[in-house]
């Protein structure tokens, strides 16, 4: 599962929100997989994503390198795309669980498959 | 009709890794699923500037449709409730992000950052309570669908999947989750009218709109469904468009008839009605009983003379 898809991920289960803070990370194992470099993709992401999210989630998986605030005007700057595209599409975890950070409930990720379902005895 | 998927288990424990793998190894399927792709990804409409984007593939299984939109250099993220059918998809190395998760829960994903969601055969809704349940299934006969339904939104099996609110938290998160503007694109197999016009009430209840697109309307074969939602209001731009072969009046009858066309004689005219070539002949007219007349004098024959009453038709009551 690369950082993108934790970054938009939010549960929410049959009608209940969990608020705007994102799900925490446990890593067991994970991975780096090289992925082709596009800028204007990065830059429409950029206003998408949750950045502090993704600058929290990146030290989790031992990537420091992304700068702590960022505005548009870097976007300009090759080397922070460059990072910026490292931390969001090439970081993969592949074993470990996400935290749900209202509830502390674990959702394991597997083989870099994050299991999103509800228990069936909770709904 | 006994090994129909979705007769013998939800689709989670149907897709064991034997099924999985055998959906998958399947080269008809594989060609089929990338045909719908493609069109799915048509109707998207995607703005064509060479941008990736964002996409969401509910219902993504082996990620066979994934791989087009990989093609397409599209990035995906891909949902799916069973577990073998993922892991079929990490052995062909899937490039998009997987989840294993029931949409029928809601999709767990942010609001407005997604640039569209596709969804090829696998919101396969089913609304009735399990009593009518398997009867609509064995009503249920295309023969293209054999293996293609992956998930059924409203399996009956468990007391919590409750349809009608199940395809609630499905569209209403839908639409949460897609940028403005933003299409969805499902490719559907509704069994009945009722079917469809319950999904699509849903989808307009989430705010959608949009319509239903055919290809092959008169095809029973080719036939294909497709629901076109368009997050937003109906504008202009939000038009529905056209299936394929919409217009023909019928595909598949008027192929290969040109043969027997050159055959047969043109038998148009001895249809025409006898009272219509009568009506088409003209009266002789008031120059021609004239001239004949003038003919008949000089000859020294008596002939009355020309007045206002020459050559006029007389009363139907005379």
């Amino acid at each position: 599962m690369r950082l993108i898809t934790h970054n938009m991920i939010k549960l929410f289960l049959l009608g209940e929100f969990t608020n705007e803070s994102p799900m925490g990370i446990e890593v067991e194992k994970m991975e780096v997989r090289k992925v082709g470099f596009n800028p204007y993709f990065l830059k429409k992401m950029f206003d998408w994503v949750n950045y502090n999210a993704l600058v929290e989630a990146s030290k989790i998986m031992g990537y420091a390198e992304l700068p702590d605030v960022a505005d548009p005007s870097m976007l300009e700057s090759e080397e922070f795309l460059r990072k910026f595209h490292h931390a969001l599409l090439e970081l993969h975890l592949e074993e470990g669980s996400l935290v749900c950070p209202e509830t502390g409930r674990k959702y394991p990720v597997n083989k870099g498959i994050p299991e999103l379902r509800p228990y069936y005895d909770e709904v | 009709m006994a090994s129909r998927p979705e007769l013998q288990a939800p689709p989670e424990i149907f897709y064991n890794d034997e099924e999985a793998r055998k959906y998958t190894s399947s080269s008809r399927i594989i060609e089929i699923q990338a045909q719908l792709t493609e069109r799915a990804l048509e109707l998207l409409a995607l703005p064509d500037d060479g941008i990736p984007r964002l996409l969401l593939d509910i219902g993504c299984g082996s990620g066979l449709s994934g791989e087009t939109l990989t093609e397409n250099g599209h990035h995906w993220i891909g949902l799916d409730i069973s577990q073998s059918m993922l892991d079929v998809a990490l052995e062909r190395e899937a490039e998009g992000d997987l989840i294993l998760a029931d949409m029928g829960q809601g999709l767990g994903i942010r609001p407005g950052v997604l640039d569209g969601a596709i969804s090829i055969s696998a919101v396969q809704v089913c609304f009735f309570p399990s009593t009518s349940y398997h009867f609509i299934l064995t009503q249920y006969l295309l023969p293209m669908t054999f293996h293609l339904d992956k998930q059924w939104l409203c399996n009956a099996d468990k007391s919590c999947h409750e349809p009608r609110k199940r395809l609630k938290a499905f569209f209403e998160s839908l639409y949460r989750c897609l940028a403005r503007g933003a299409r969805a694109v499902m490719q559907v197999y509704p069994e009945n009218l009722a079917q469809r016009e319950l999904i699509l009430s849903y989808a307009m209840r989430a705010g959608f709109s949009g319509g239903v697109v055919v290809d092959y309307p008169h095809s029973t074969k080719k036939r294909k469904e497709y629901l076109v939602l368009t997050c937003g209001p109906p504008s202009l731009s939000t038009a529905t468009p056209k299936g394929k072969a919409e217009d023909e009046e019928s595909c598949s009858d008027d192929t290969g008839s040109e043969d027997e066309k050159n055959q047969t004689v043109c038998v148009s005219d001895r249809h025409r009605p006898r009272k219509k070539q009568k009506l088409n002949k003209k009266g002789k007219g008031r120059e021609w009983v004239l001239k004949k007349k003038e003919q008949m004098r000089r000859k020294g024959n008596a002939v009355p003379p020309d007045s206002k009453y020459t050559a006029r038709k007389r009363k139907a009551r005379f």
